[in-house]
Order: structure tokens, then sequence, then C-alpha cells
């Protein structure tokens, strides 16, 4: 599937993609701003989905999935066990002293952020560049994937699980009782 | 125009995290902000991976073609990391609320002193 042809200019994909983008932004918007901690993990969730949907448009289906698998439904799944264990819900989420600034900080951020995502000249695909393996390479990534992630990056890969091992080694001694 | 607006969404997450993480009092709203800085993250080392062409590809044409896989296995450890730091985060937040019954940070001020 050539950019720009075929089912990426279709106006379905448009609607998709706003609607997508639309919601995202909209539910992390609900995850800062709501007092309720329980509702803001509830909207985090549709965030999660919102972005797994976004892959898709990207057309990265595998980490559409892993990201629904492990996101939705791991981590929001420890977040909402952690909210409920720690009963402080009836305080809310507030706010410190240093909100305002905060959030200009977080504005002129946001503003560099997209001034230099517009101004950069982006070495994008087109029509005249693209080569045929591109093209198949988009079709299915899951085998390219895997010859990346075992060989090139084997060494990370590695490391990664030893991670893995020793975080659920530390968070049982943490949680631990004594 | 189609990168831009990917990577501005992405921009948008982050920085609404960023907000969120440096203001909230409440432990696990920090953490599920650092979440949403994430998953900006992540979309935008996707959608870069998707439209644009690696330089070494430029030079040579017939380098291949799965170097522009890159950000999906940036991704994938992005969000291996991201799961076990949540699962640790939370560890640390719970042995905190156990040992002081608050859960706020701005309560946790023993390094000050």
């Amino acid at each position: 599937m050539t950019l720009g042809e075929g089912i990426e200019a279709a106006p379905i994909t448009e609607i998709t993609f706003w609607i997508l983008s639309f919601s995202t932004v909209i539910s992390a918007i609900a995850v800062v701003q709501l007092r309720d901690l329980f509702r803001s993990a509830l909207f985090l969730i549709v965030t999660f989905i919102g972005v797994a949907g976004l892959f898709i448009l990207l057309r990265a289906e595998f980490l559409a999935a892993v990201q629904v698998l492990i996101y939705v439904g791991a981590i929001s799944v420890l977040i909402i066990f952690a909210i409920l264990m720690t009963k402080d819900l009836e305080e809310g989420s507030a706010f410190h002293t240093m909100r305002v600034p905060l959030a200009i900080i977080s504005i002129i951020f946001m503003g560099l952020a997209i001034y230099s995502i517009s101004s950069t000249n982006w070495n994008t695909l087109t029509a005249g560049n693209i080569q045929p393996s591109m093209n198949n390479l988009f079709a299915n990534t899951v085998p390219s994937l895997a010859k990346l992630l075992l060989r090139d990056f084997v060494l990370a890969f590695e490391a990664v699980s030893v991670l893995l091992l020793a975080v659920v080694i530390g968070a049982l001694a943490l949680v631990r009782e004594r | 125009m189609t990168l831009e607006r990917f990577l501005i969404i992405g921009a948008i997450l982050f920085s609404i995290g960023l907000y969120g993480a440096l203001t909230k009092k409440h432990a696990i709203s920090v953490l599920m902000c650092l979440e949403l800085m994430f998953n900006g993250v992540n979309l935008s080392a996707v959608a870069i991976s998707r439209y644009t062409i690696p330089y070494s590809m430029i030079a040579d044409p017939n380098h291949a073609a799965i170097s522009m896989l890159t950000g999906h296995v940036f991704t994938v450890f992005i969000i291996t990391v991201a799961a076990a730091e949540v699962a640790l985060g939370l560890a640390i937040v719970i042995a905190i609320y156990r040992s002081r019954d608050s859960i706020l940070v701005t309560d946790a001020t023993e390094m000050k002193k």
C-alpha cells in the first residue's frame, strides 16, 4: 500500500484519525483534571485505547495489540488495585500550590514542541522515493520486528529480561510483611 | 502533514502528562501522568518510523528496509520498561502508605531534614 493512495487517503481514515485523536486528548485532560481518582484511572484506559487505535492507523497492528494487552489489560488493573488498596479516595487528587506556574511551563513546552515539529523539514516517504521493499515491510511487520528484536537488538532484549526479573524480586521484597 | 499531526498529538499528550506529573499531590496520580508521557513518546516513535526514511537508506538504496522498524523496537522496549516502572512504583507507594498512612508525595519529606 503506497502512501497517500488507497485506504490511507480515504475520508473514513481522516474521520477515524480525528475521532481517535480528540478522544485521546480530551480523556488525557480528564485524567489530569478530575478530582475523583478512580474516574481519572478509567479515563486513562480510554487514552490507552485511543493510542492503540492511532497505532493501527500507523500500520503498527502488533504494537496496538501489545498496547491493549499490557496497558489496558495489566497496567490499568494494577493502578486501579493500588487506588482501591490505599483508601485516600475521599480526599481526591489535589494539586499543590505551584499549579499555575507549572501549567504555564507545560504550555510553553507544548508550544515549543509543536513549533519545532512544524518547522522541521522531515524527510518523509513520497511516491518518488518509496521502494517496493518498504511497501512490503509495512504489509506485515511482525517477522521483520522479530528479526530486529532478536538479531540487532538482542543485547537490549536480554537486558530487559534481567530488568523484569529484578523488578519482580524488588516488588515482592518491598510489599512483603515483616 | 500526515507525519506532523501524529507528532503534534504525541507532543500534546506528553505536555498534559508533564503538567499532571509536576502538579499532582497524590502519588498514584503522578504515576498515571507518567504513563501519559510514555504514550506520547511511543506515538511519536511509531509515527516517525512509519513516515520517514533513515539516512543510511538514502545513501545506499539497497540498505535493508527493515531498519525502518527501529521505532517499533524502541516502542516495545519503552512499553516493557513502563510496565516494570509502574509495578515497582506502585509497590513503593504501597510501602510508603503502610508505614505513614498517607499517600501524598508532599508528605514524604524525610530527605529534607
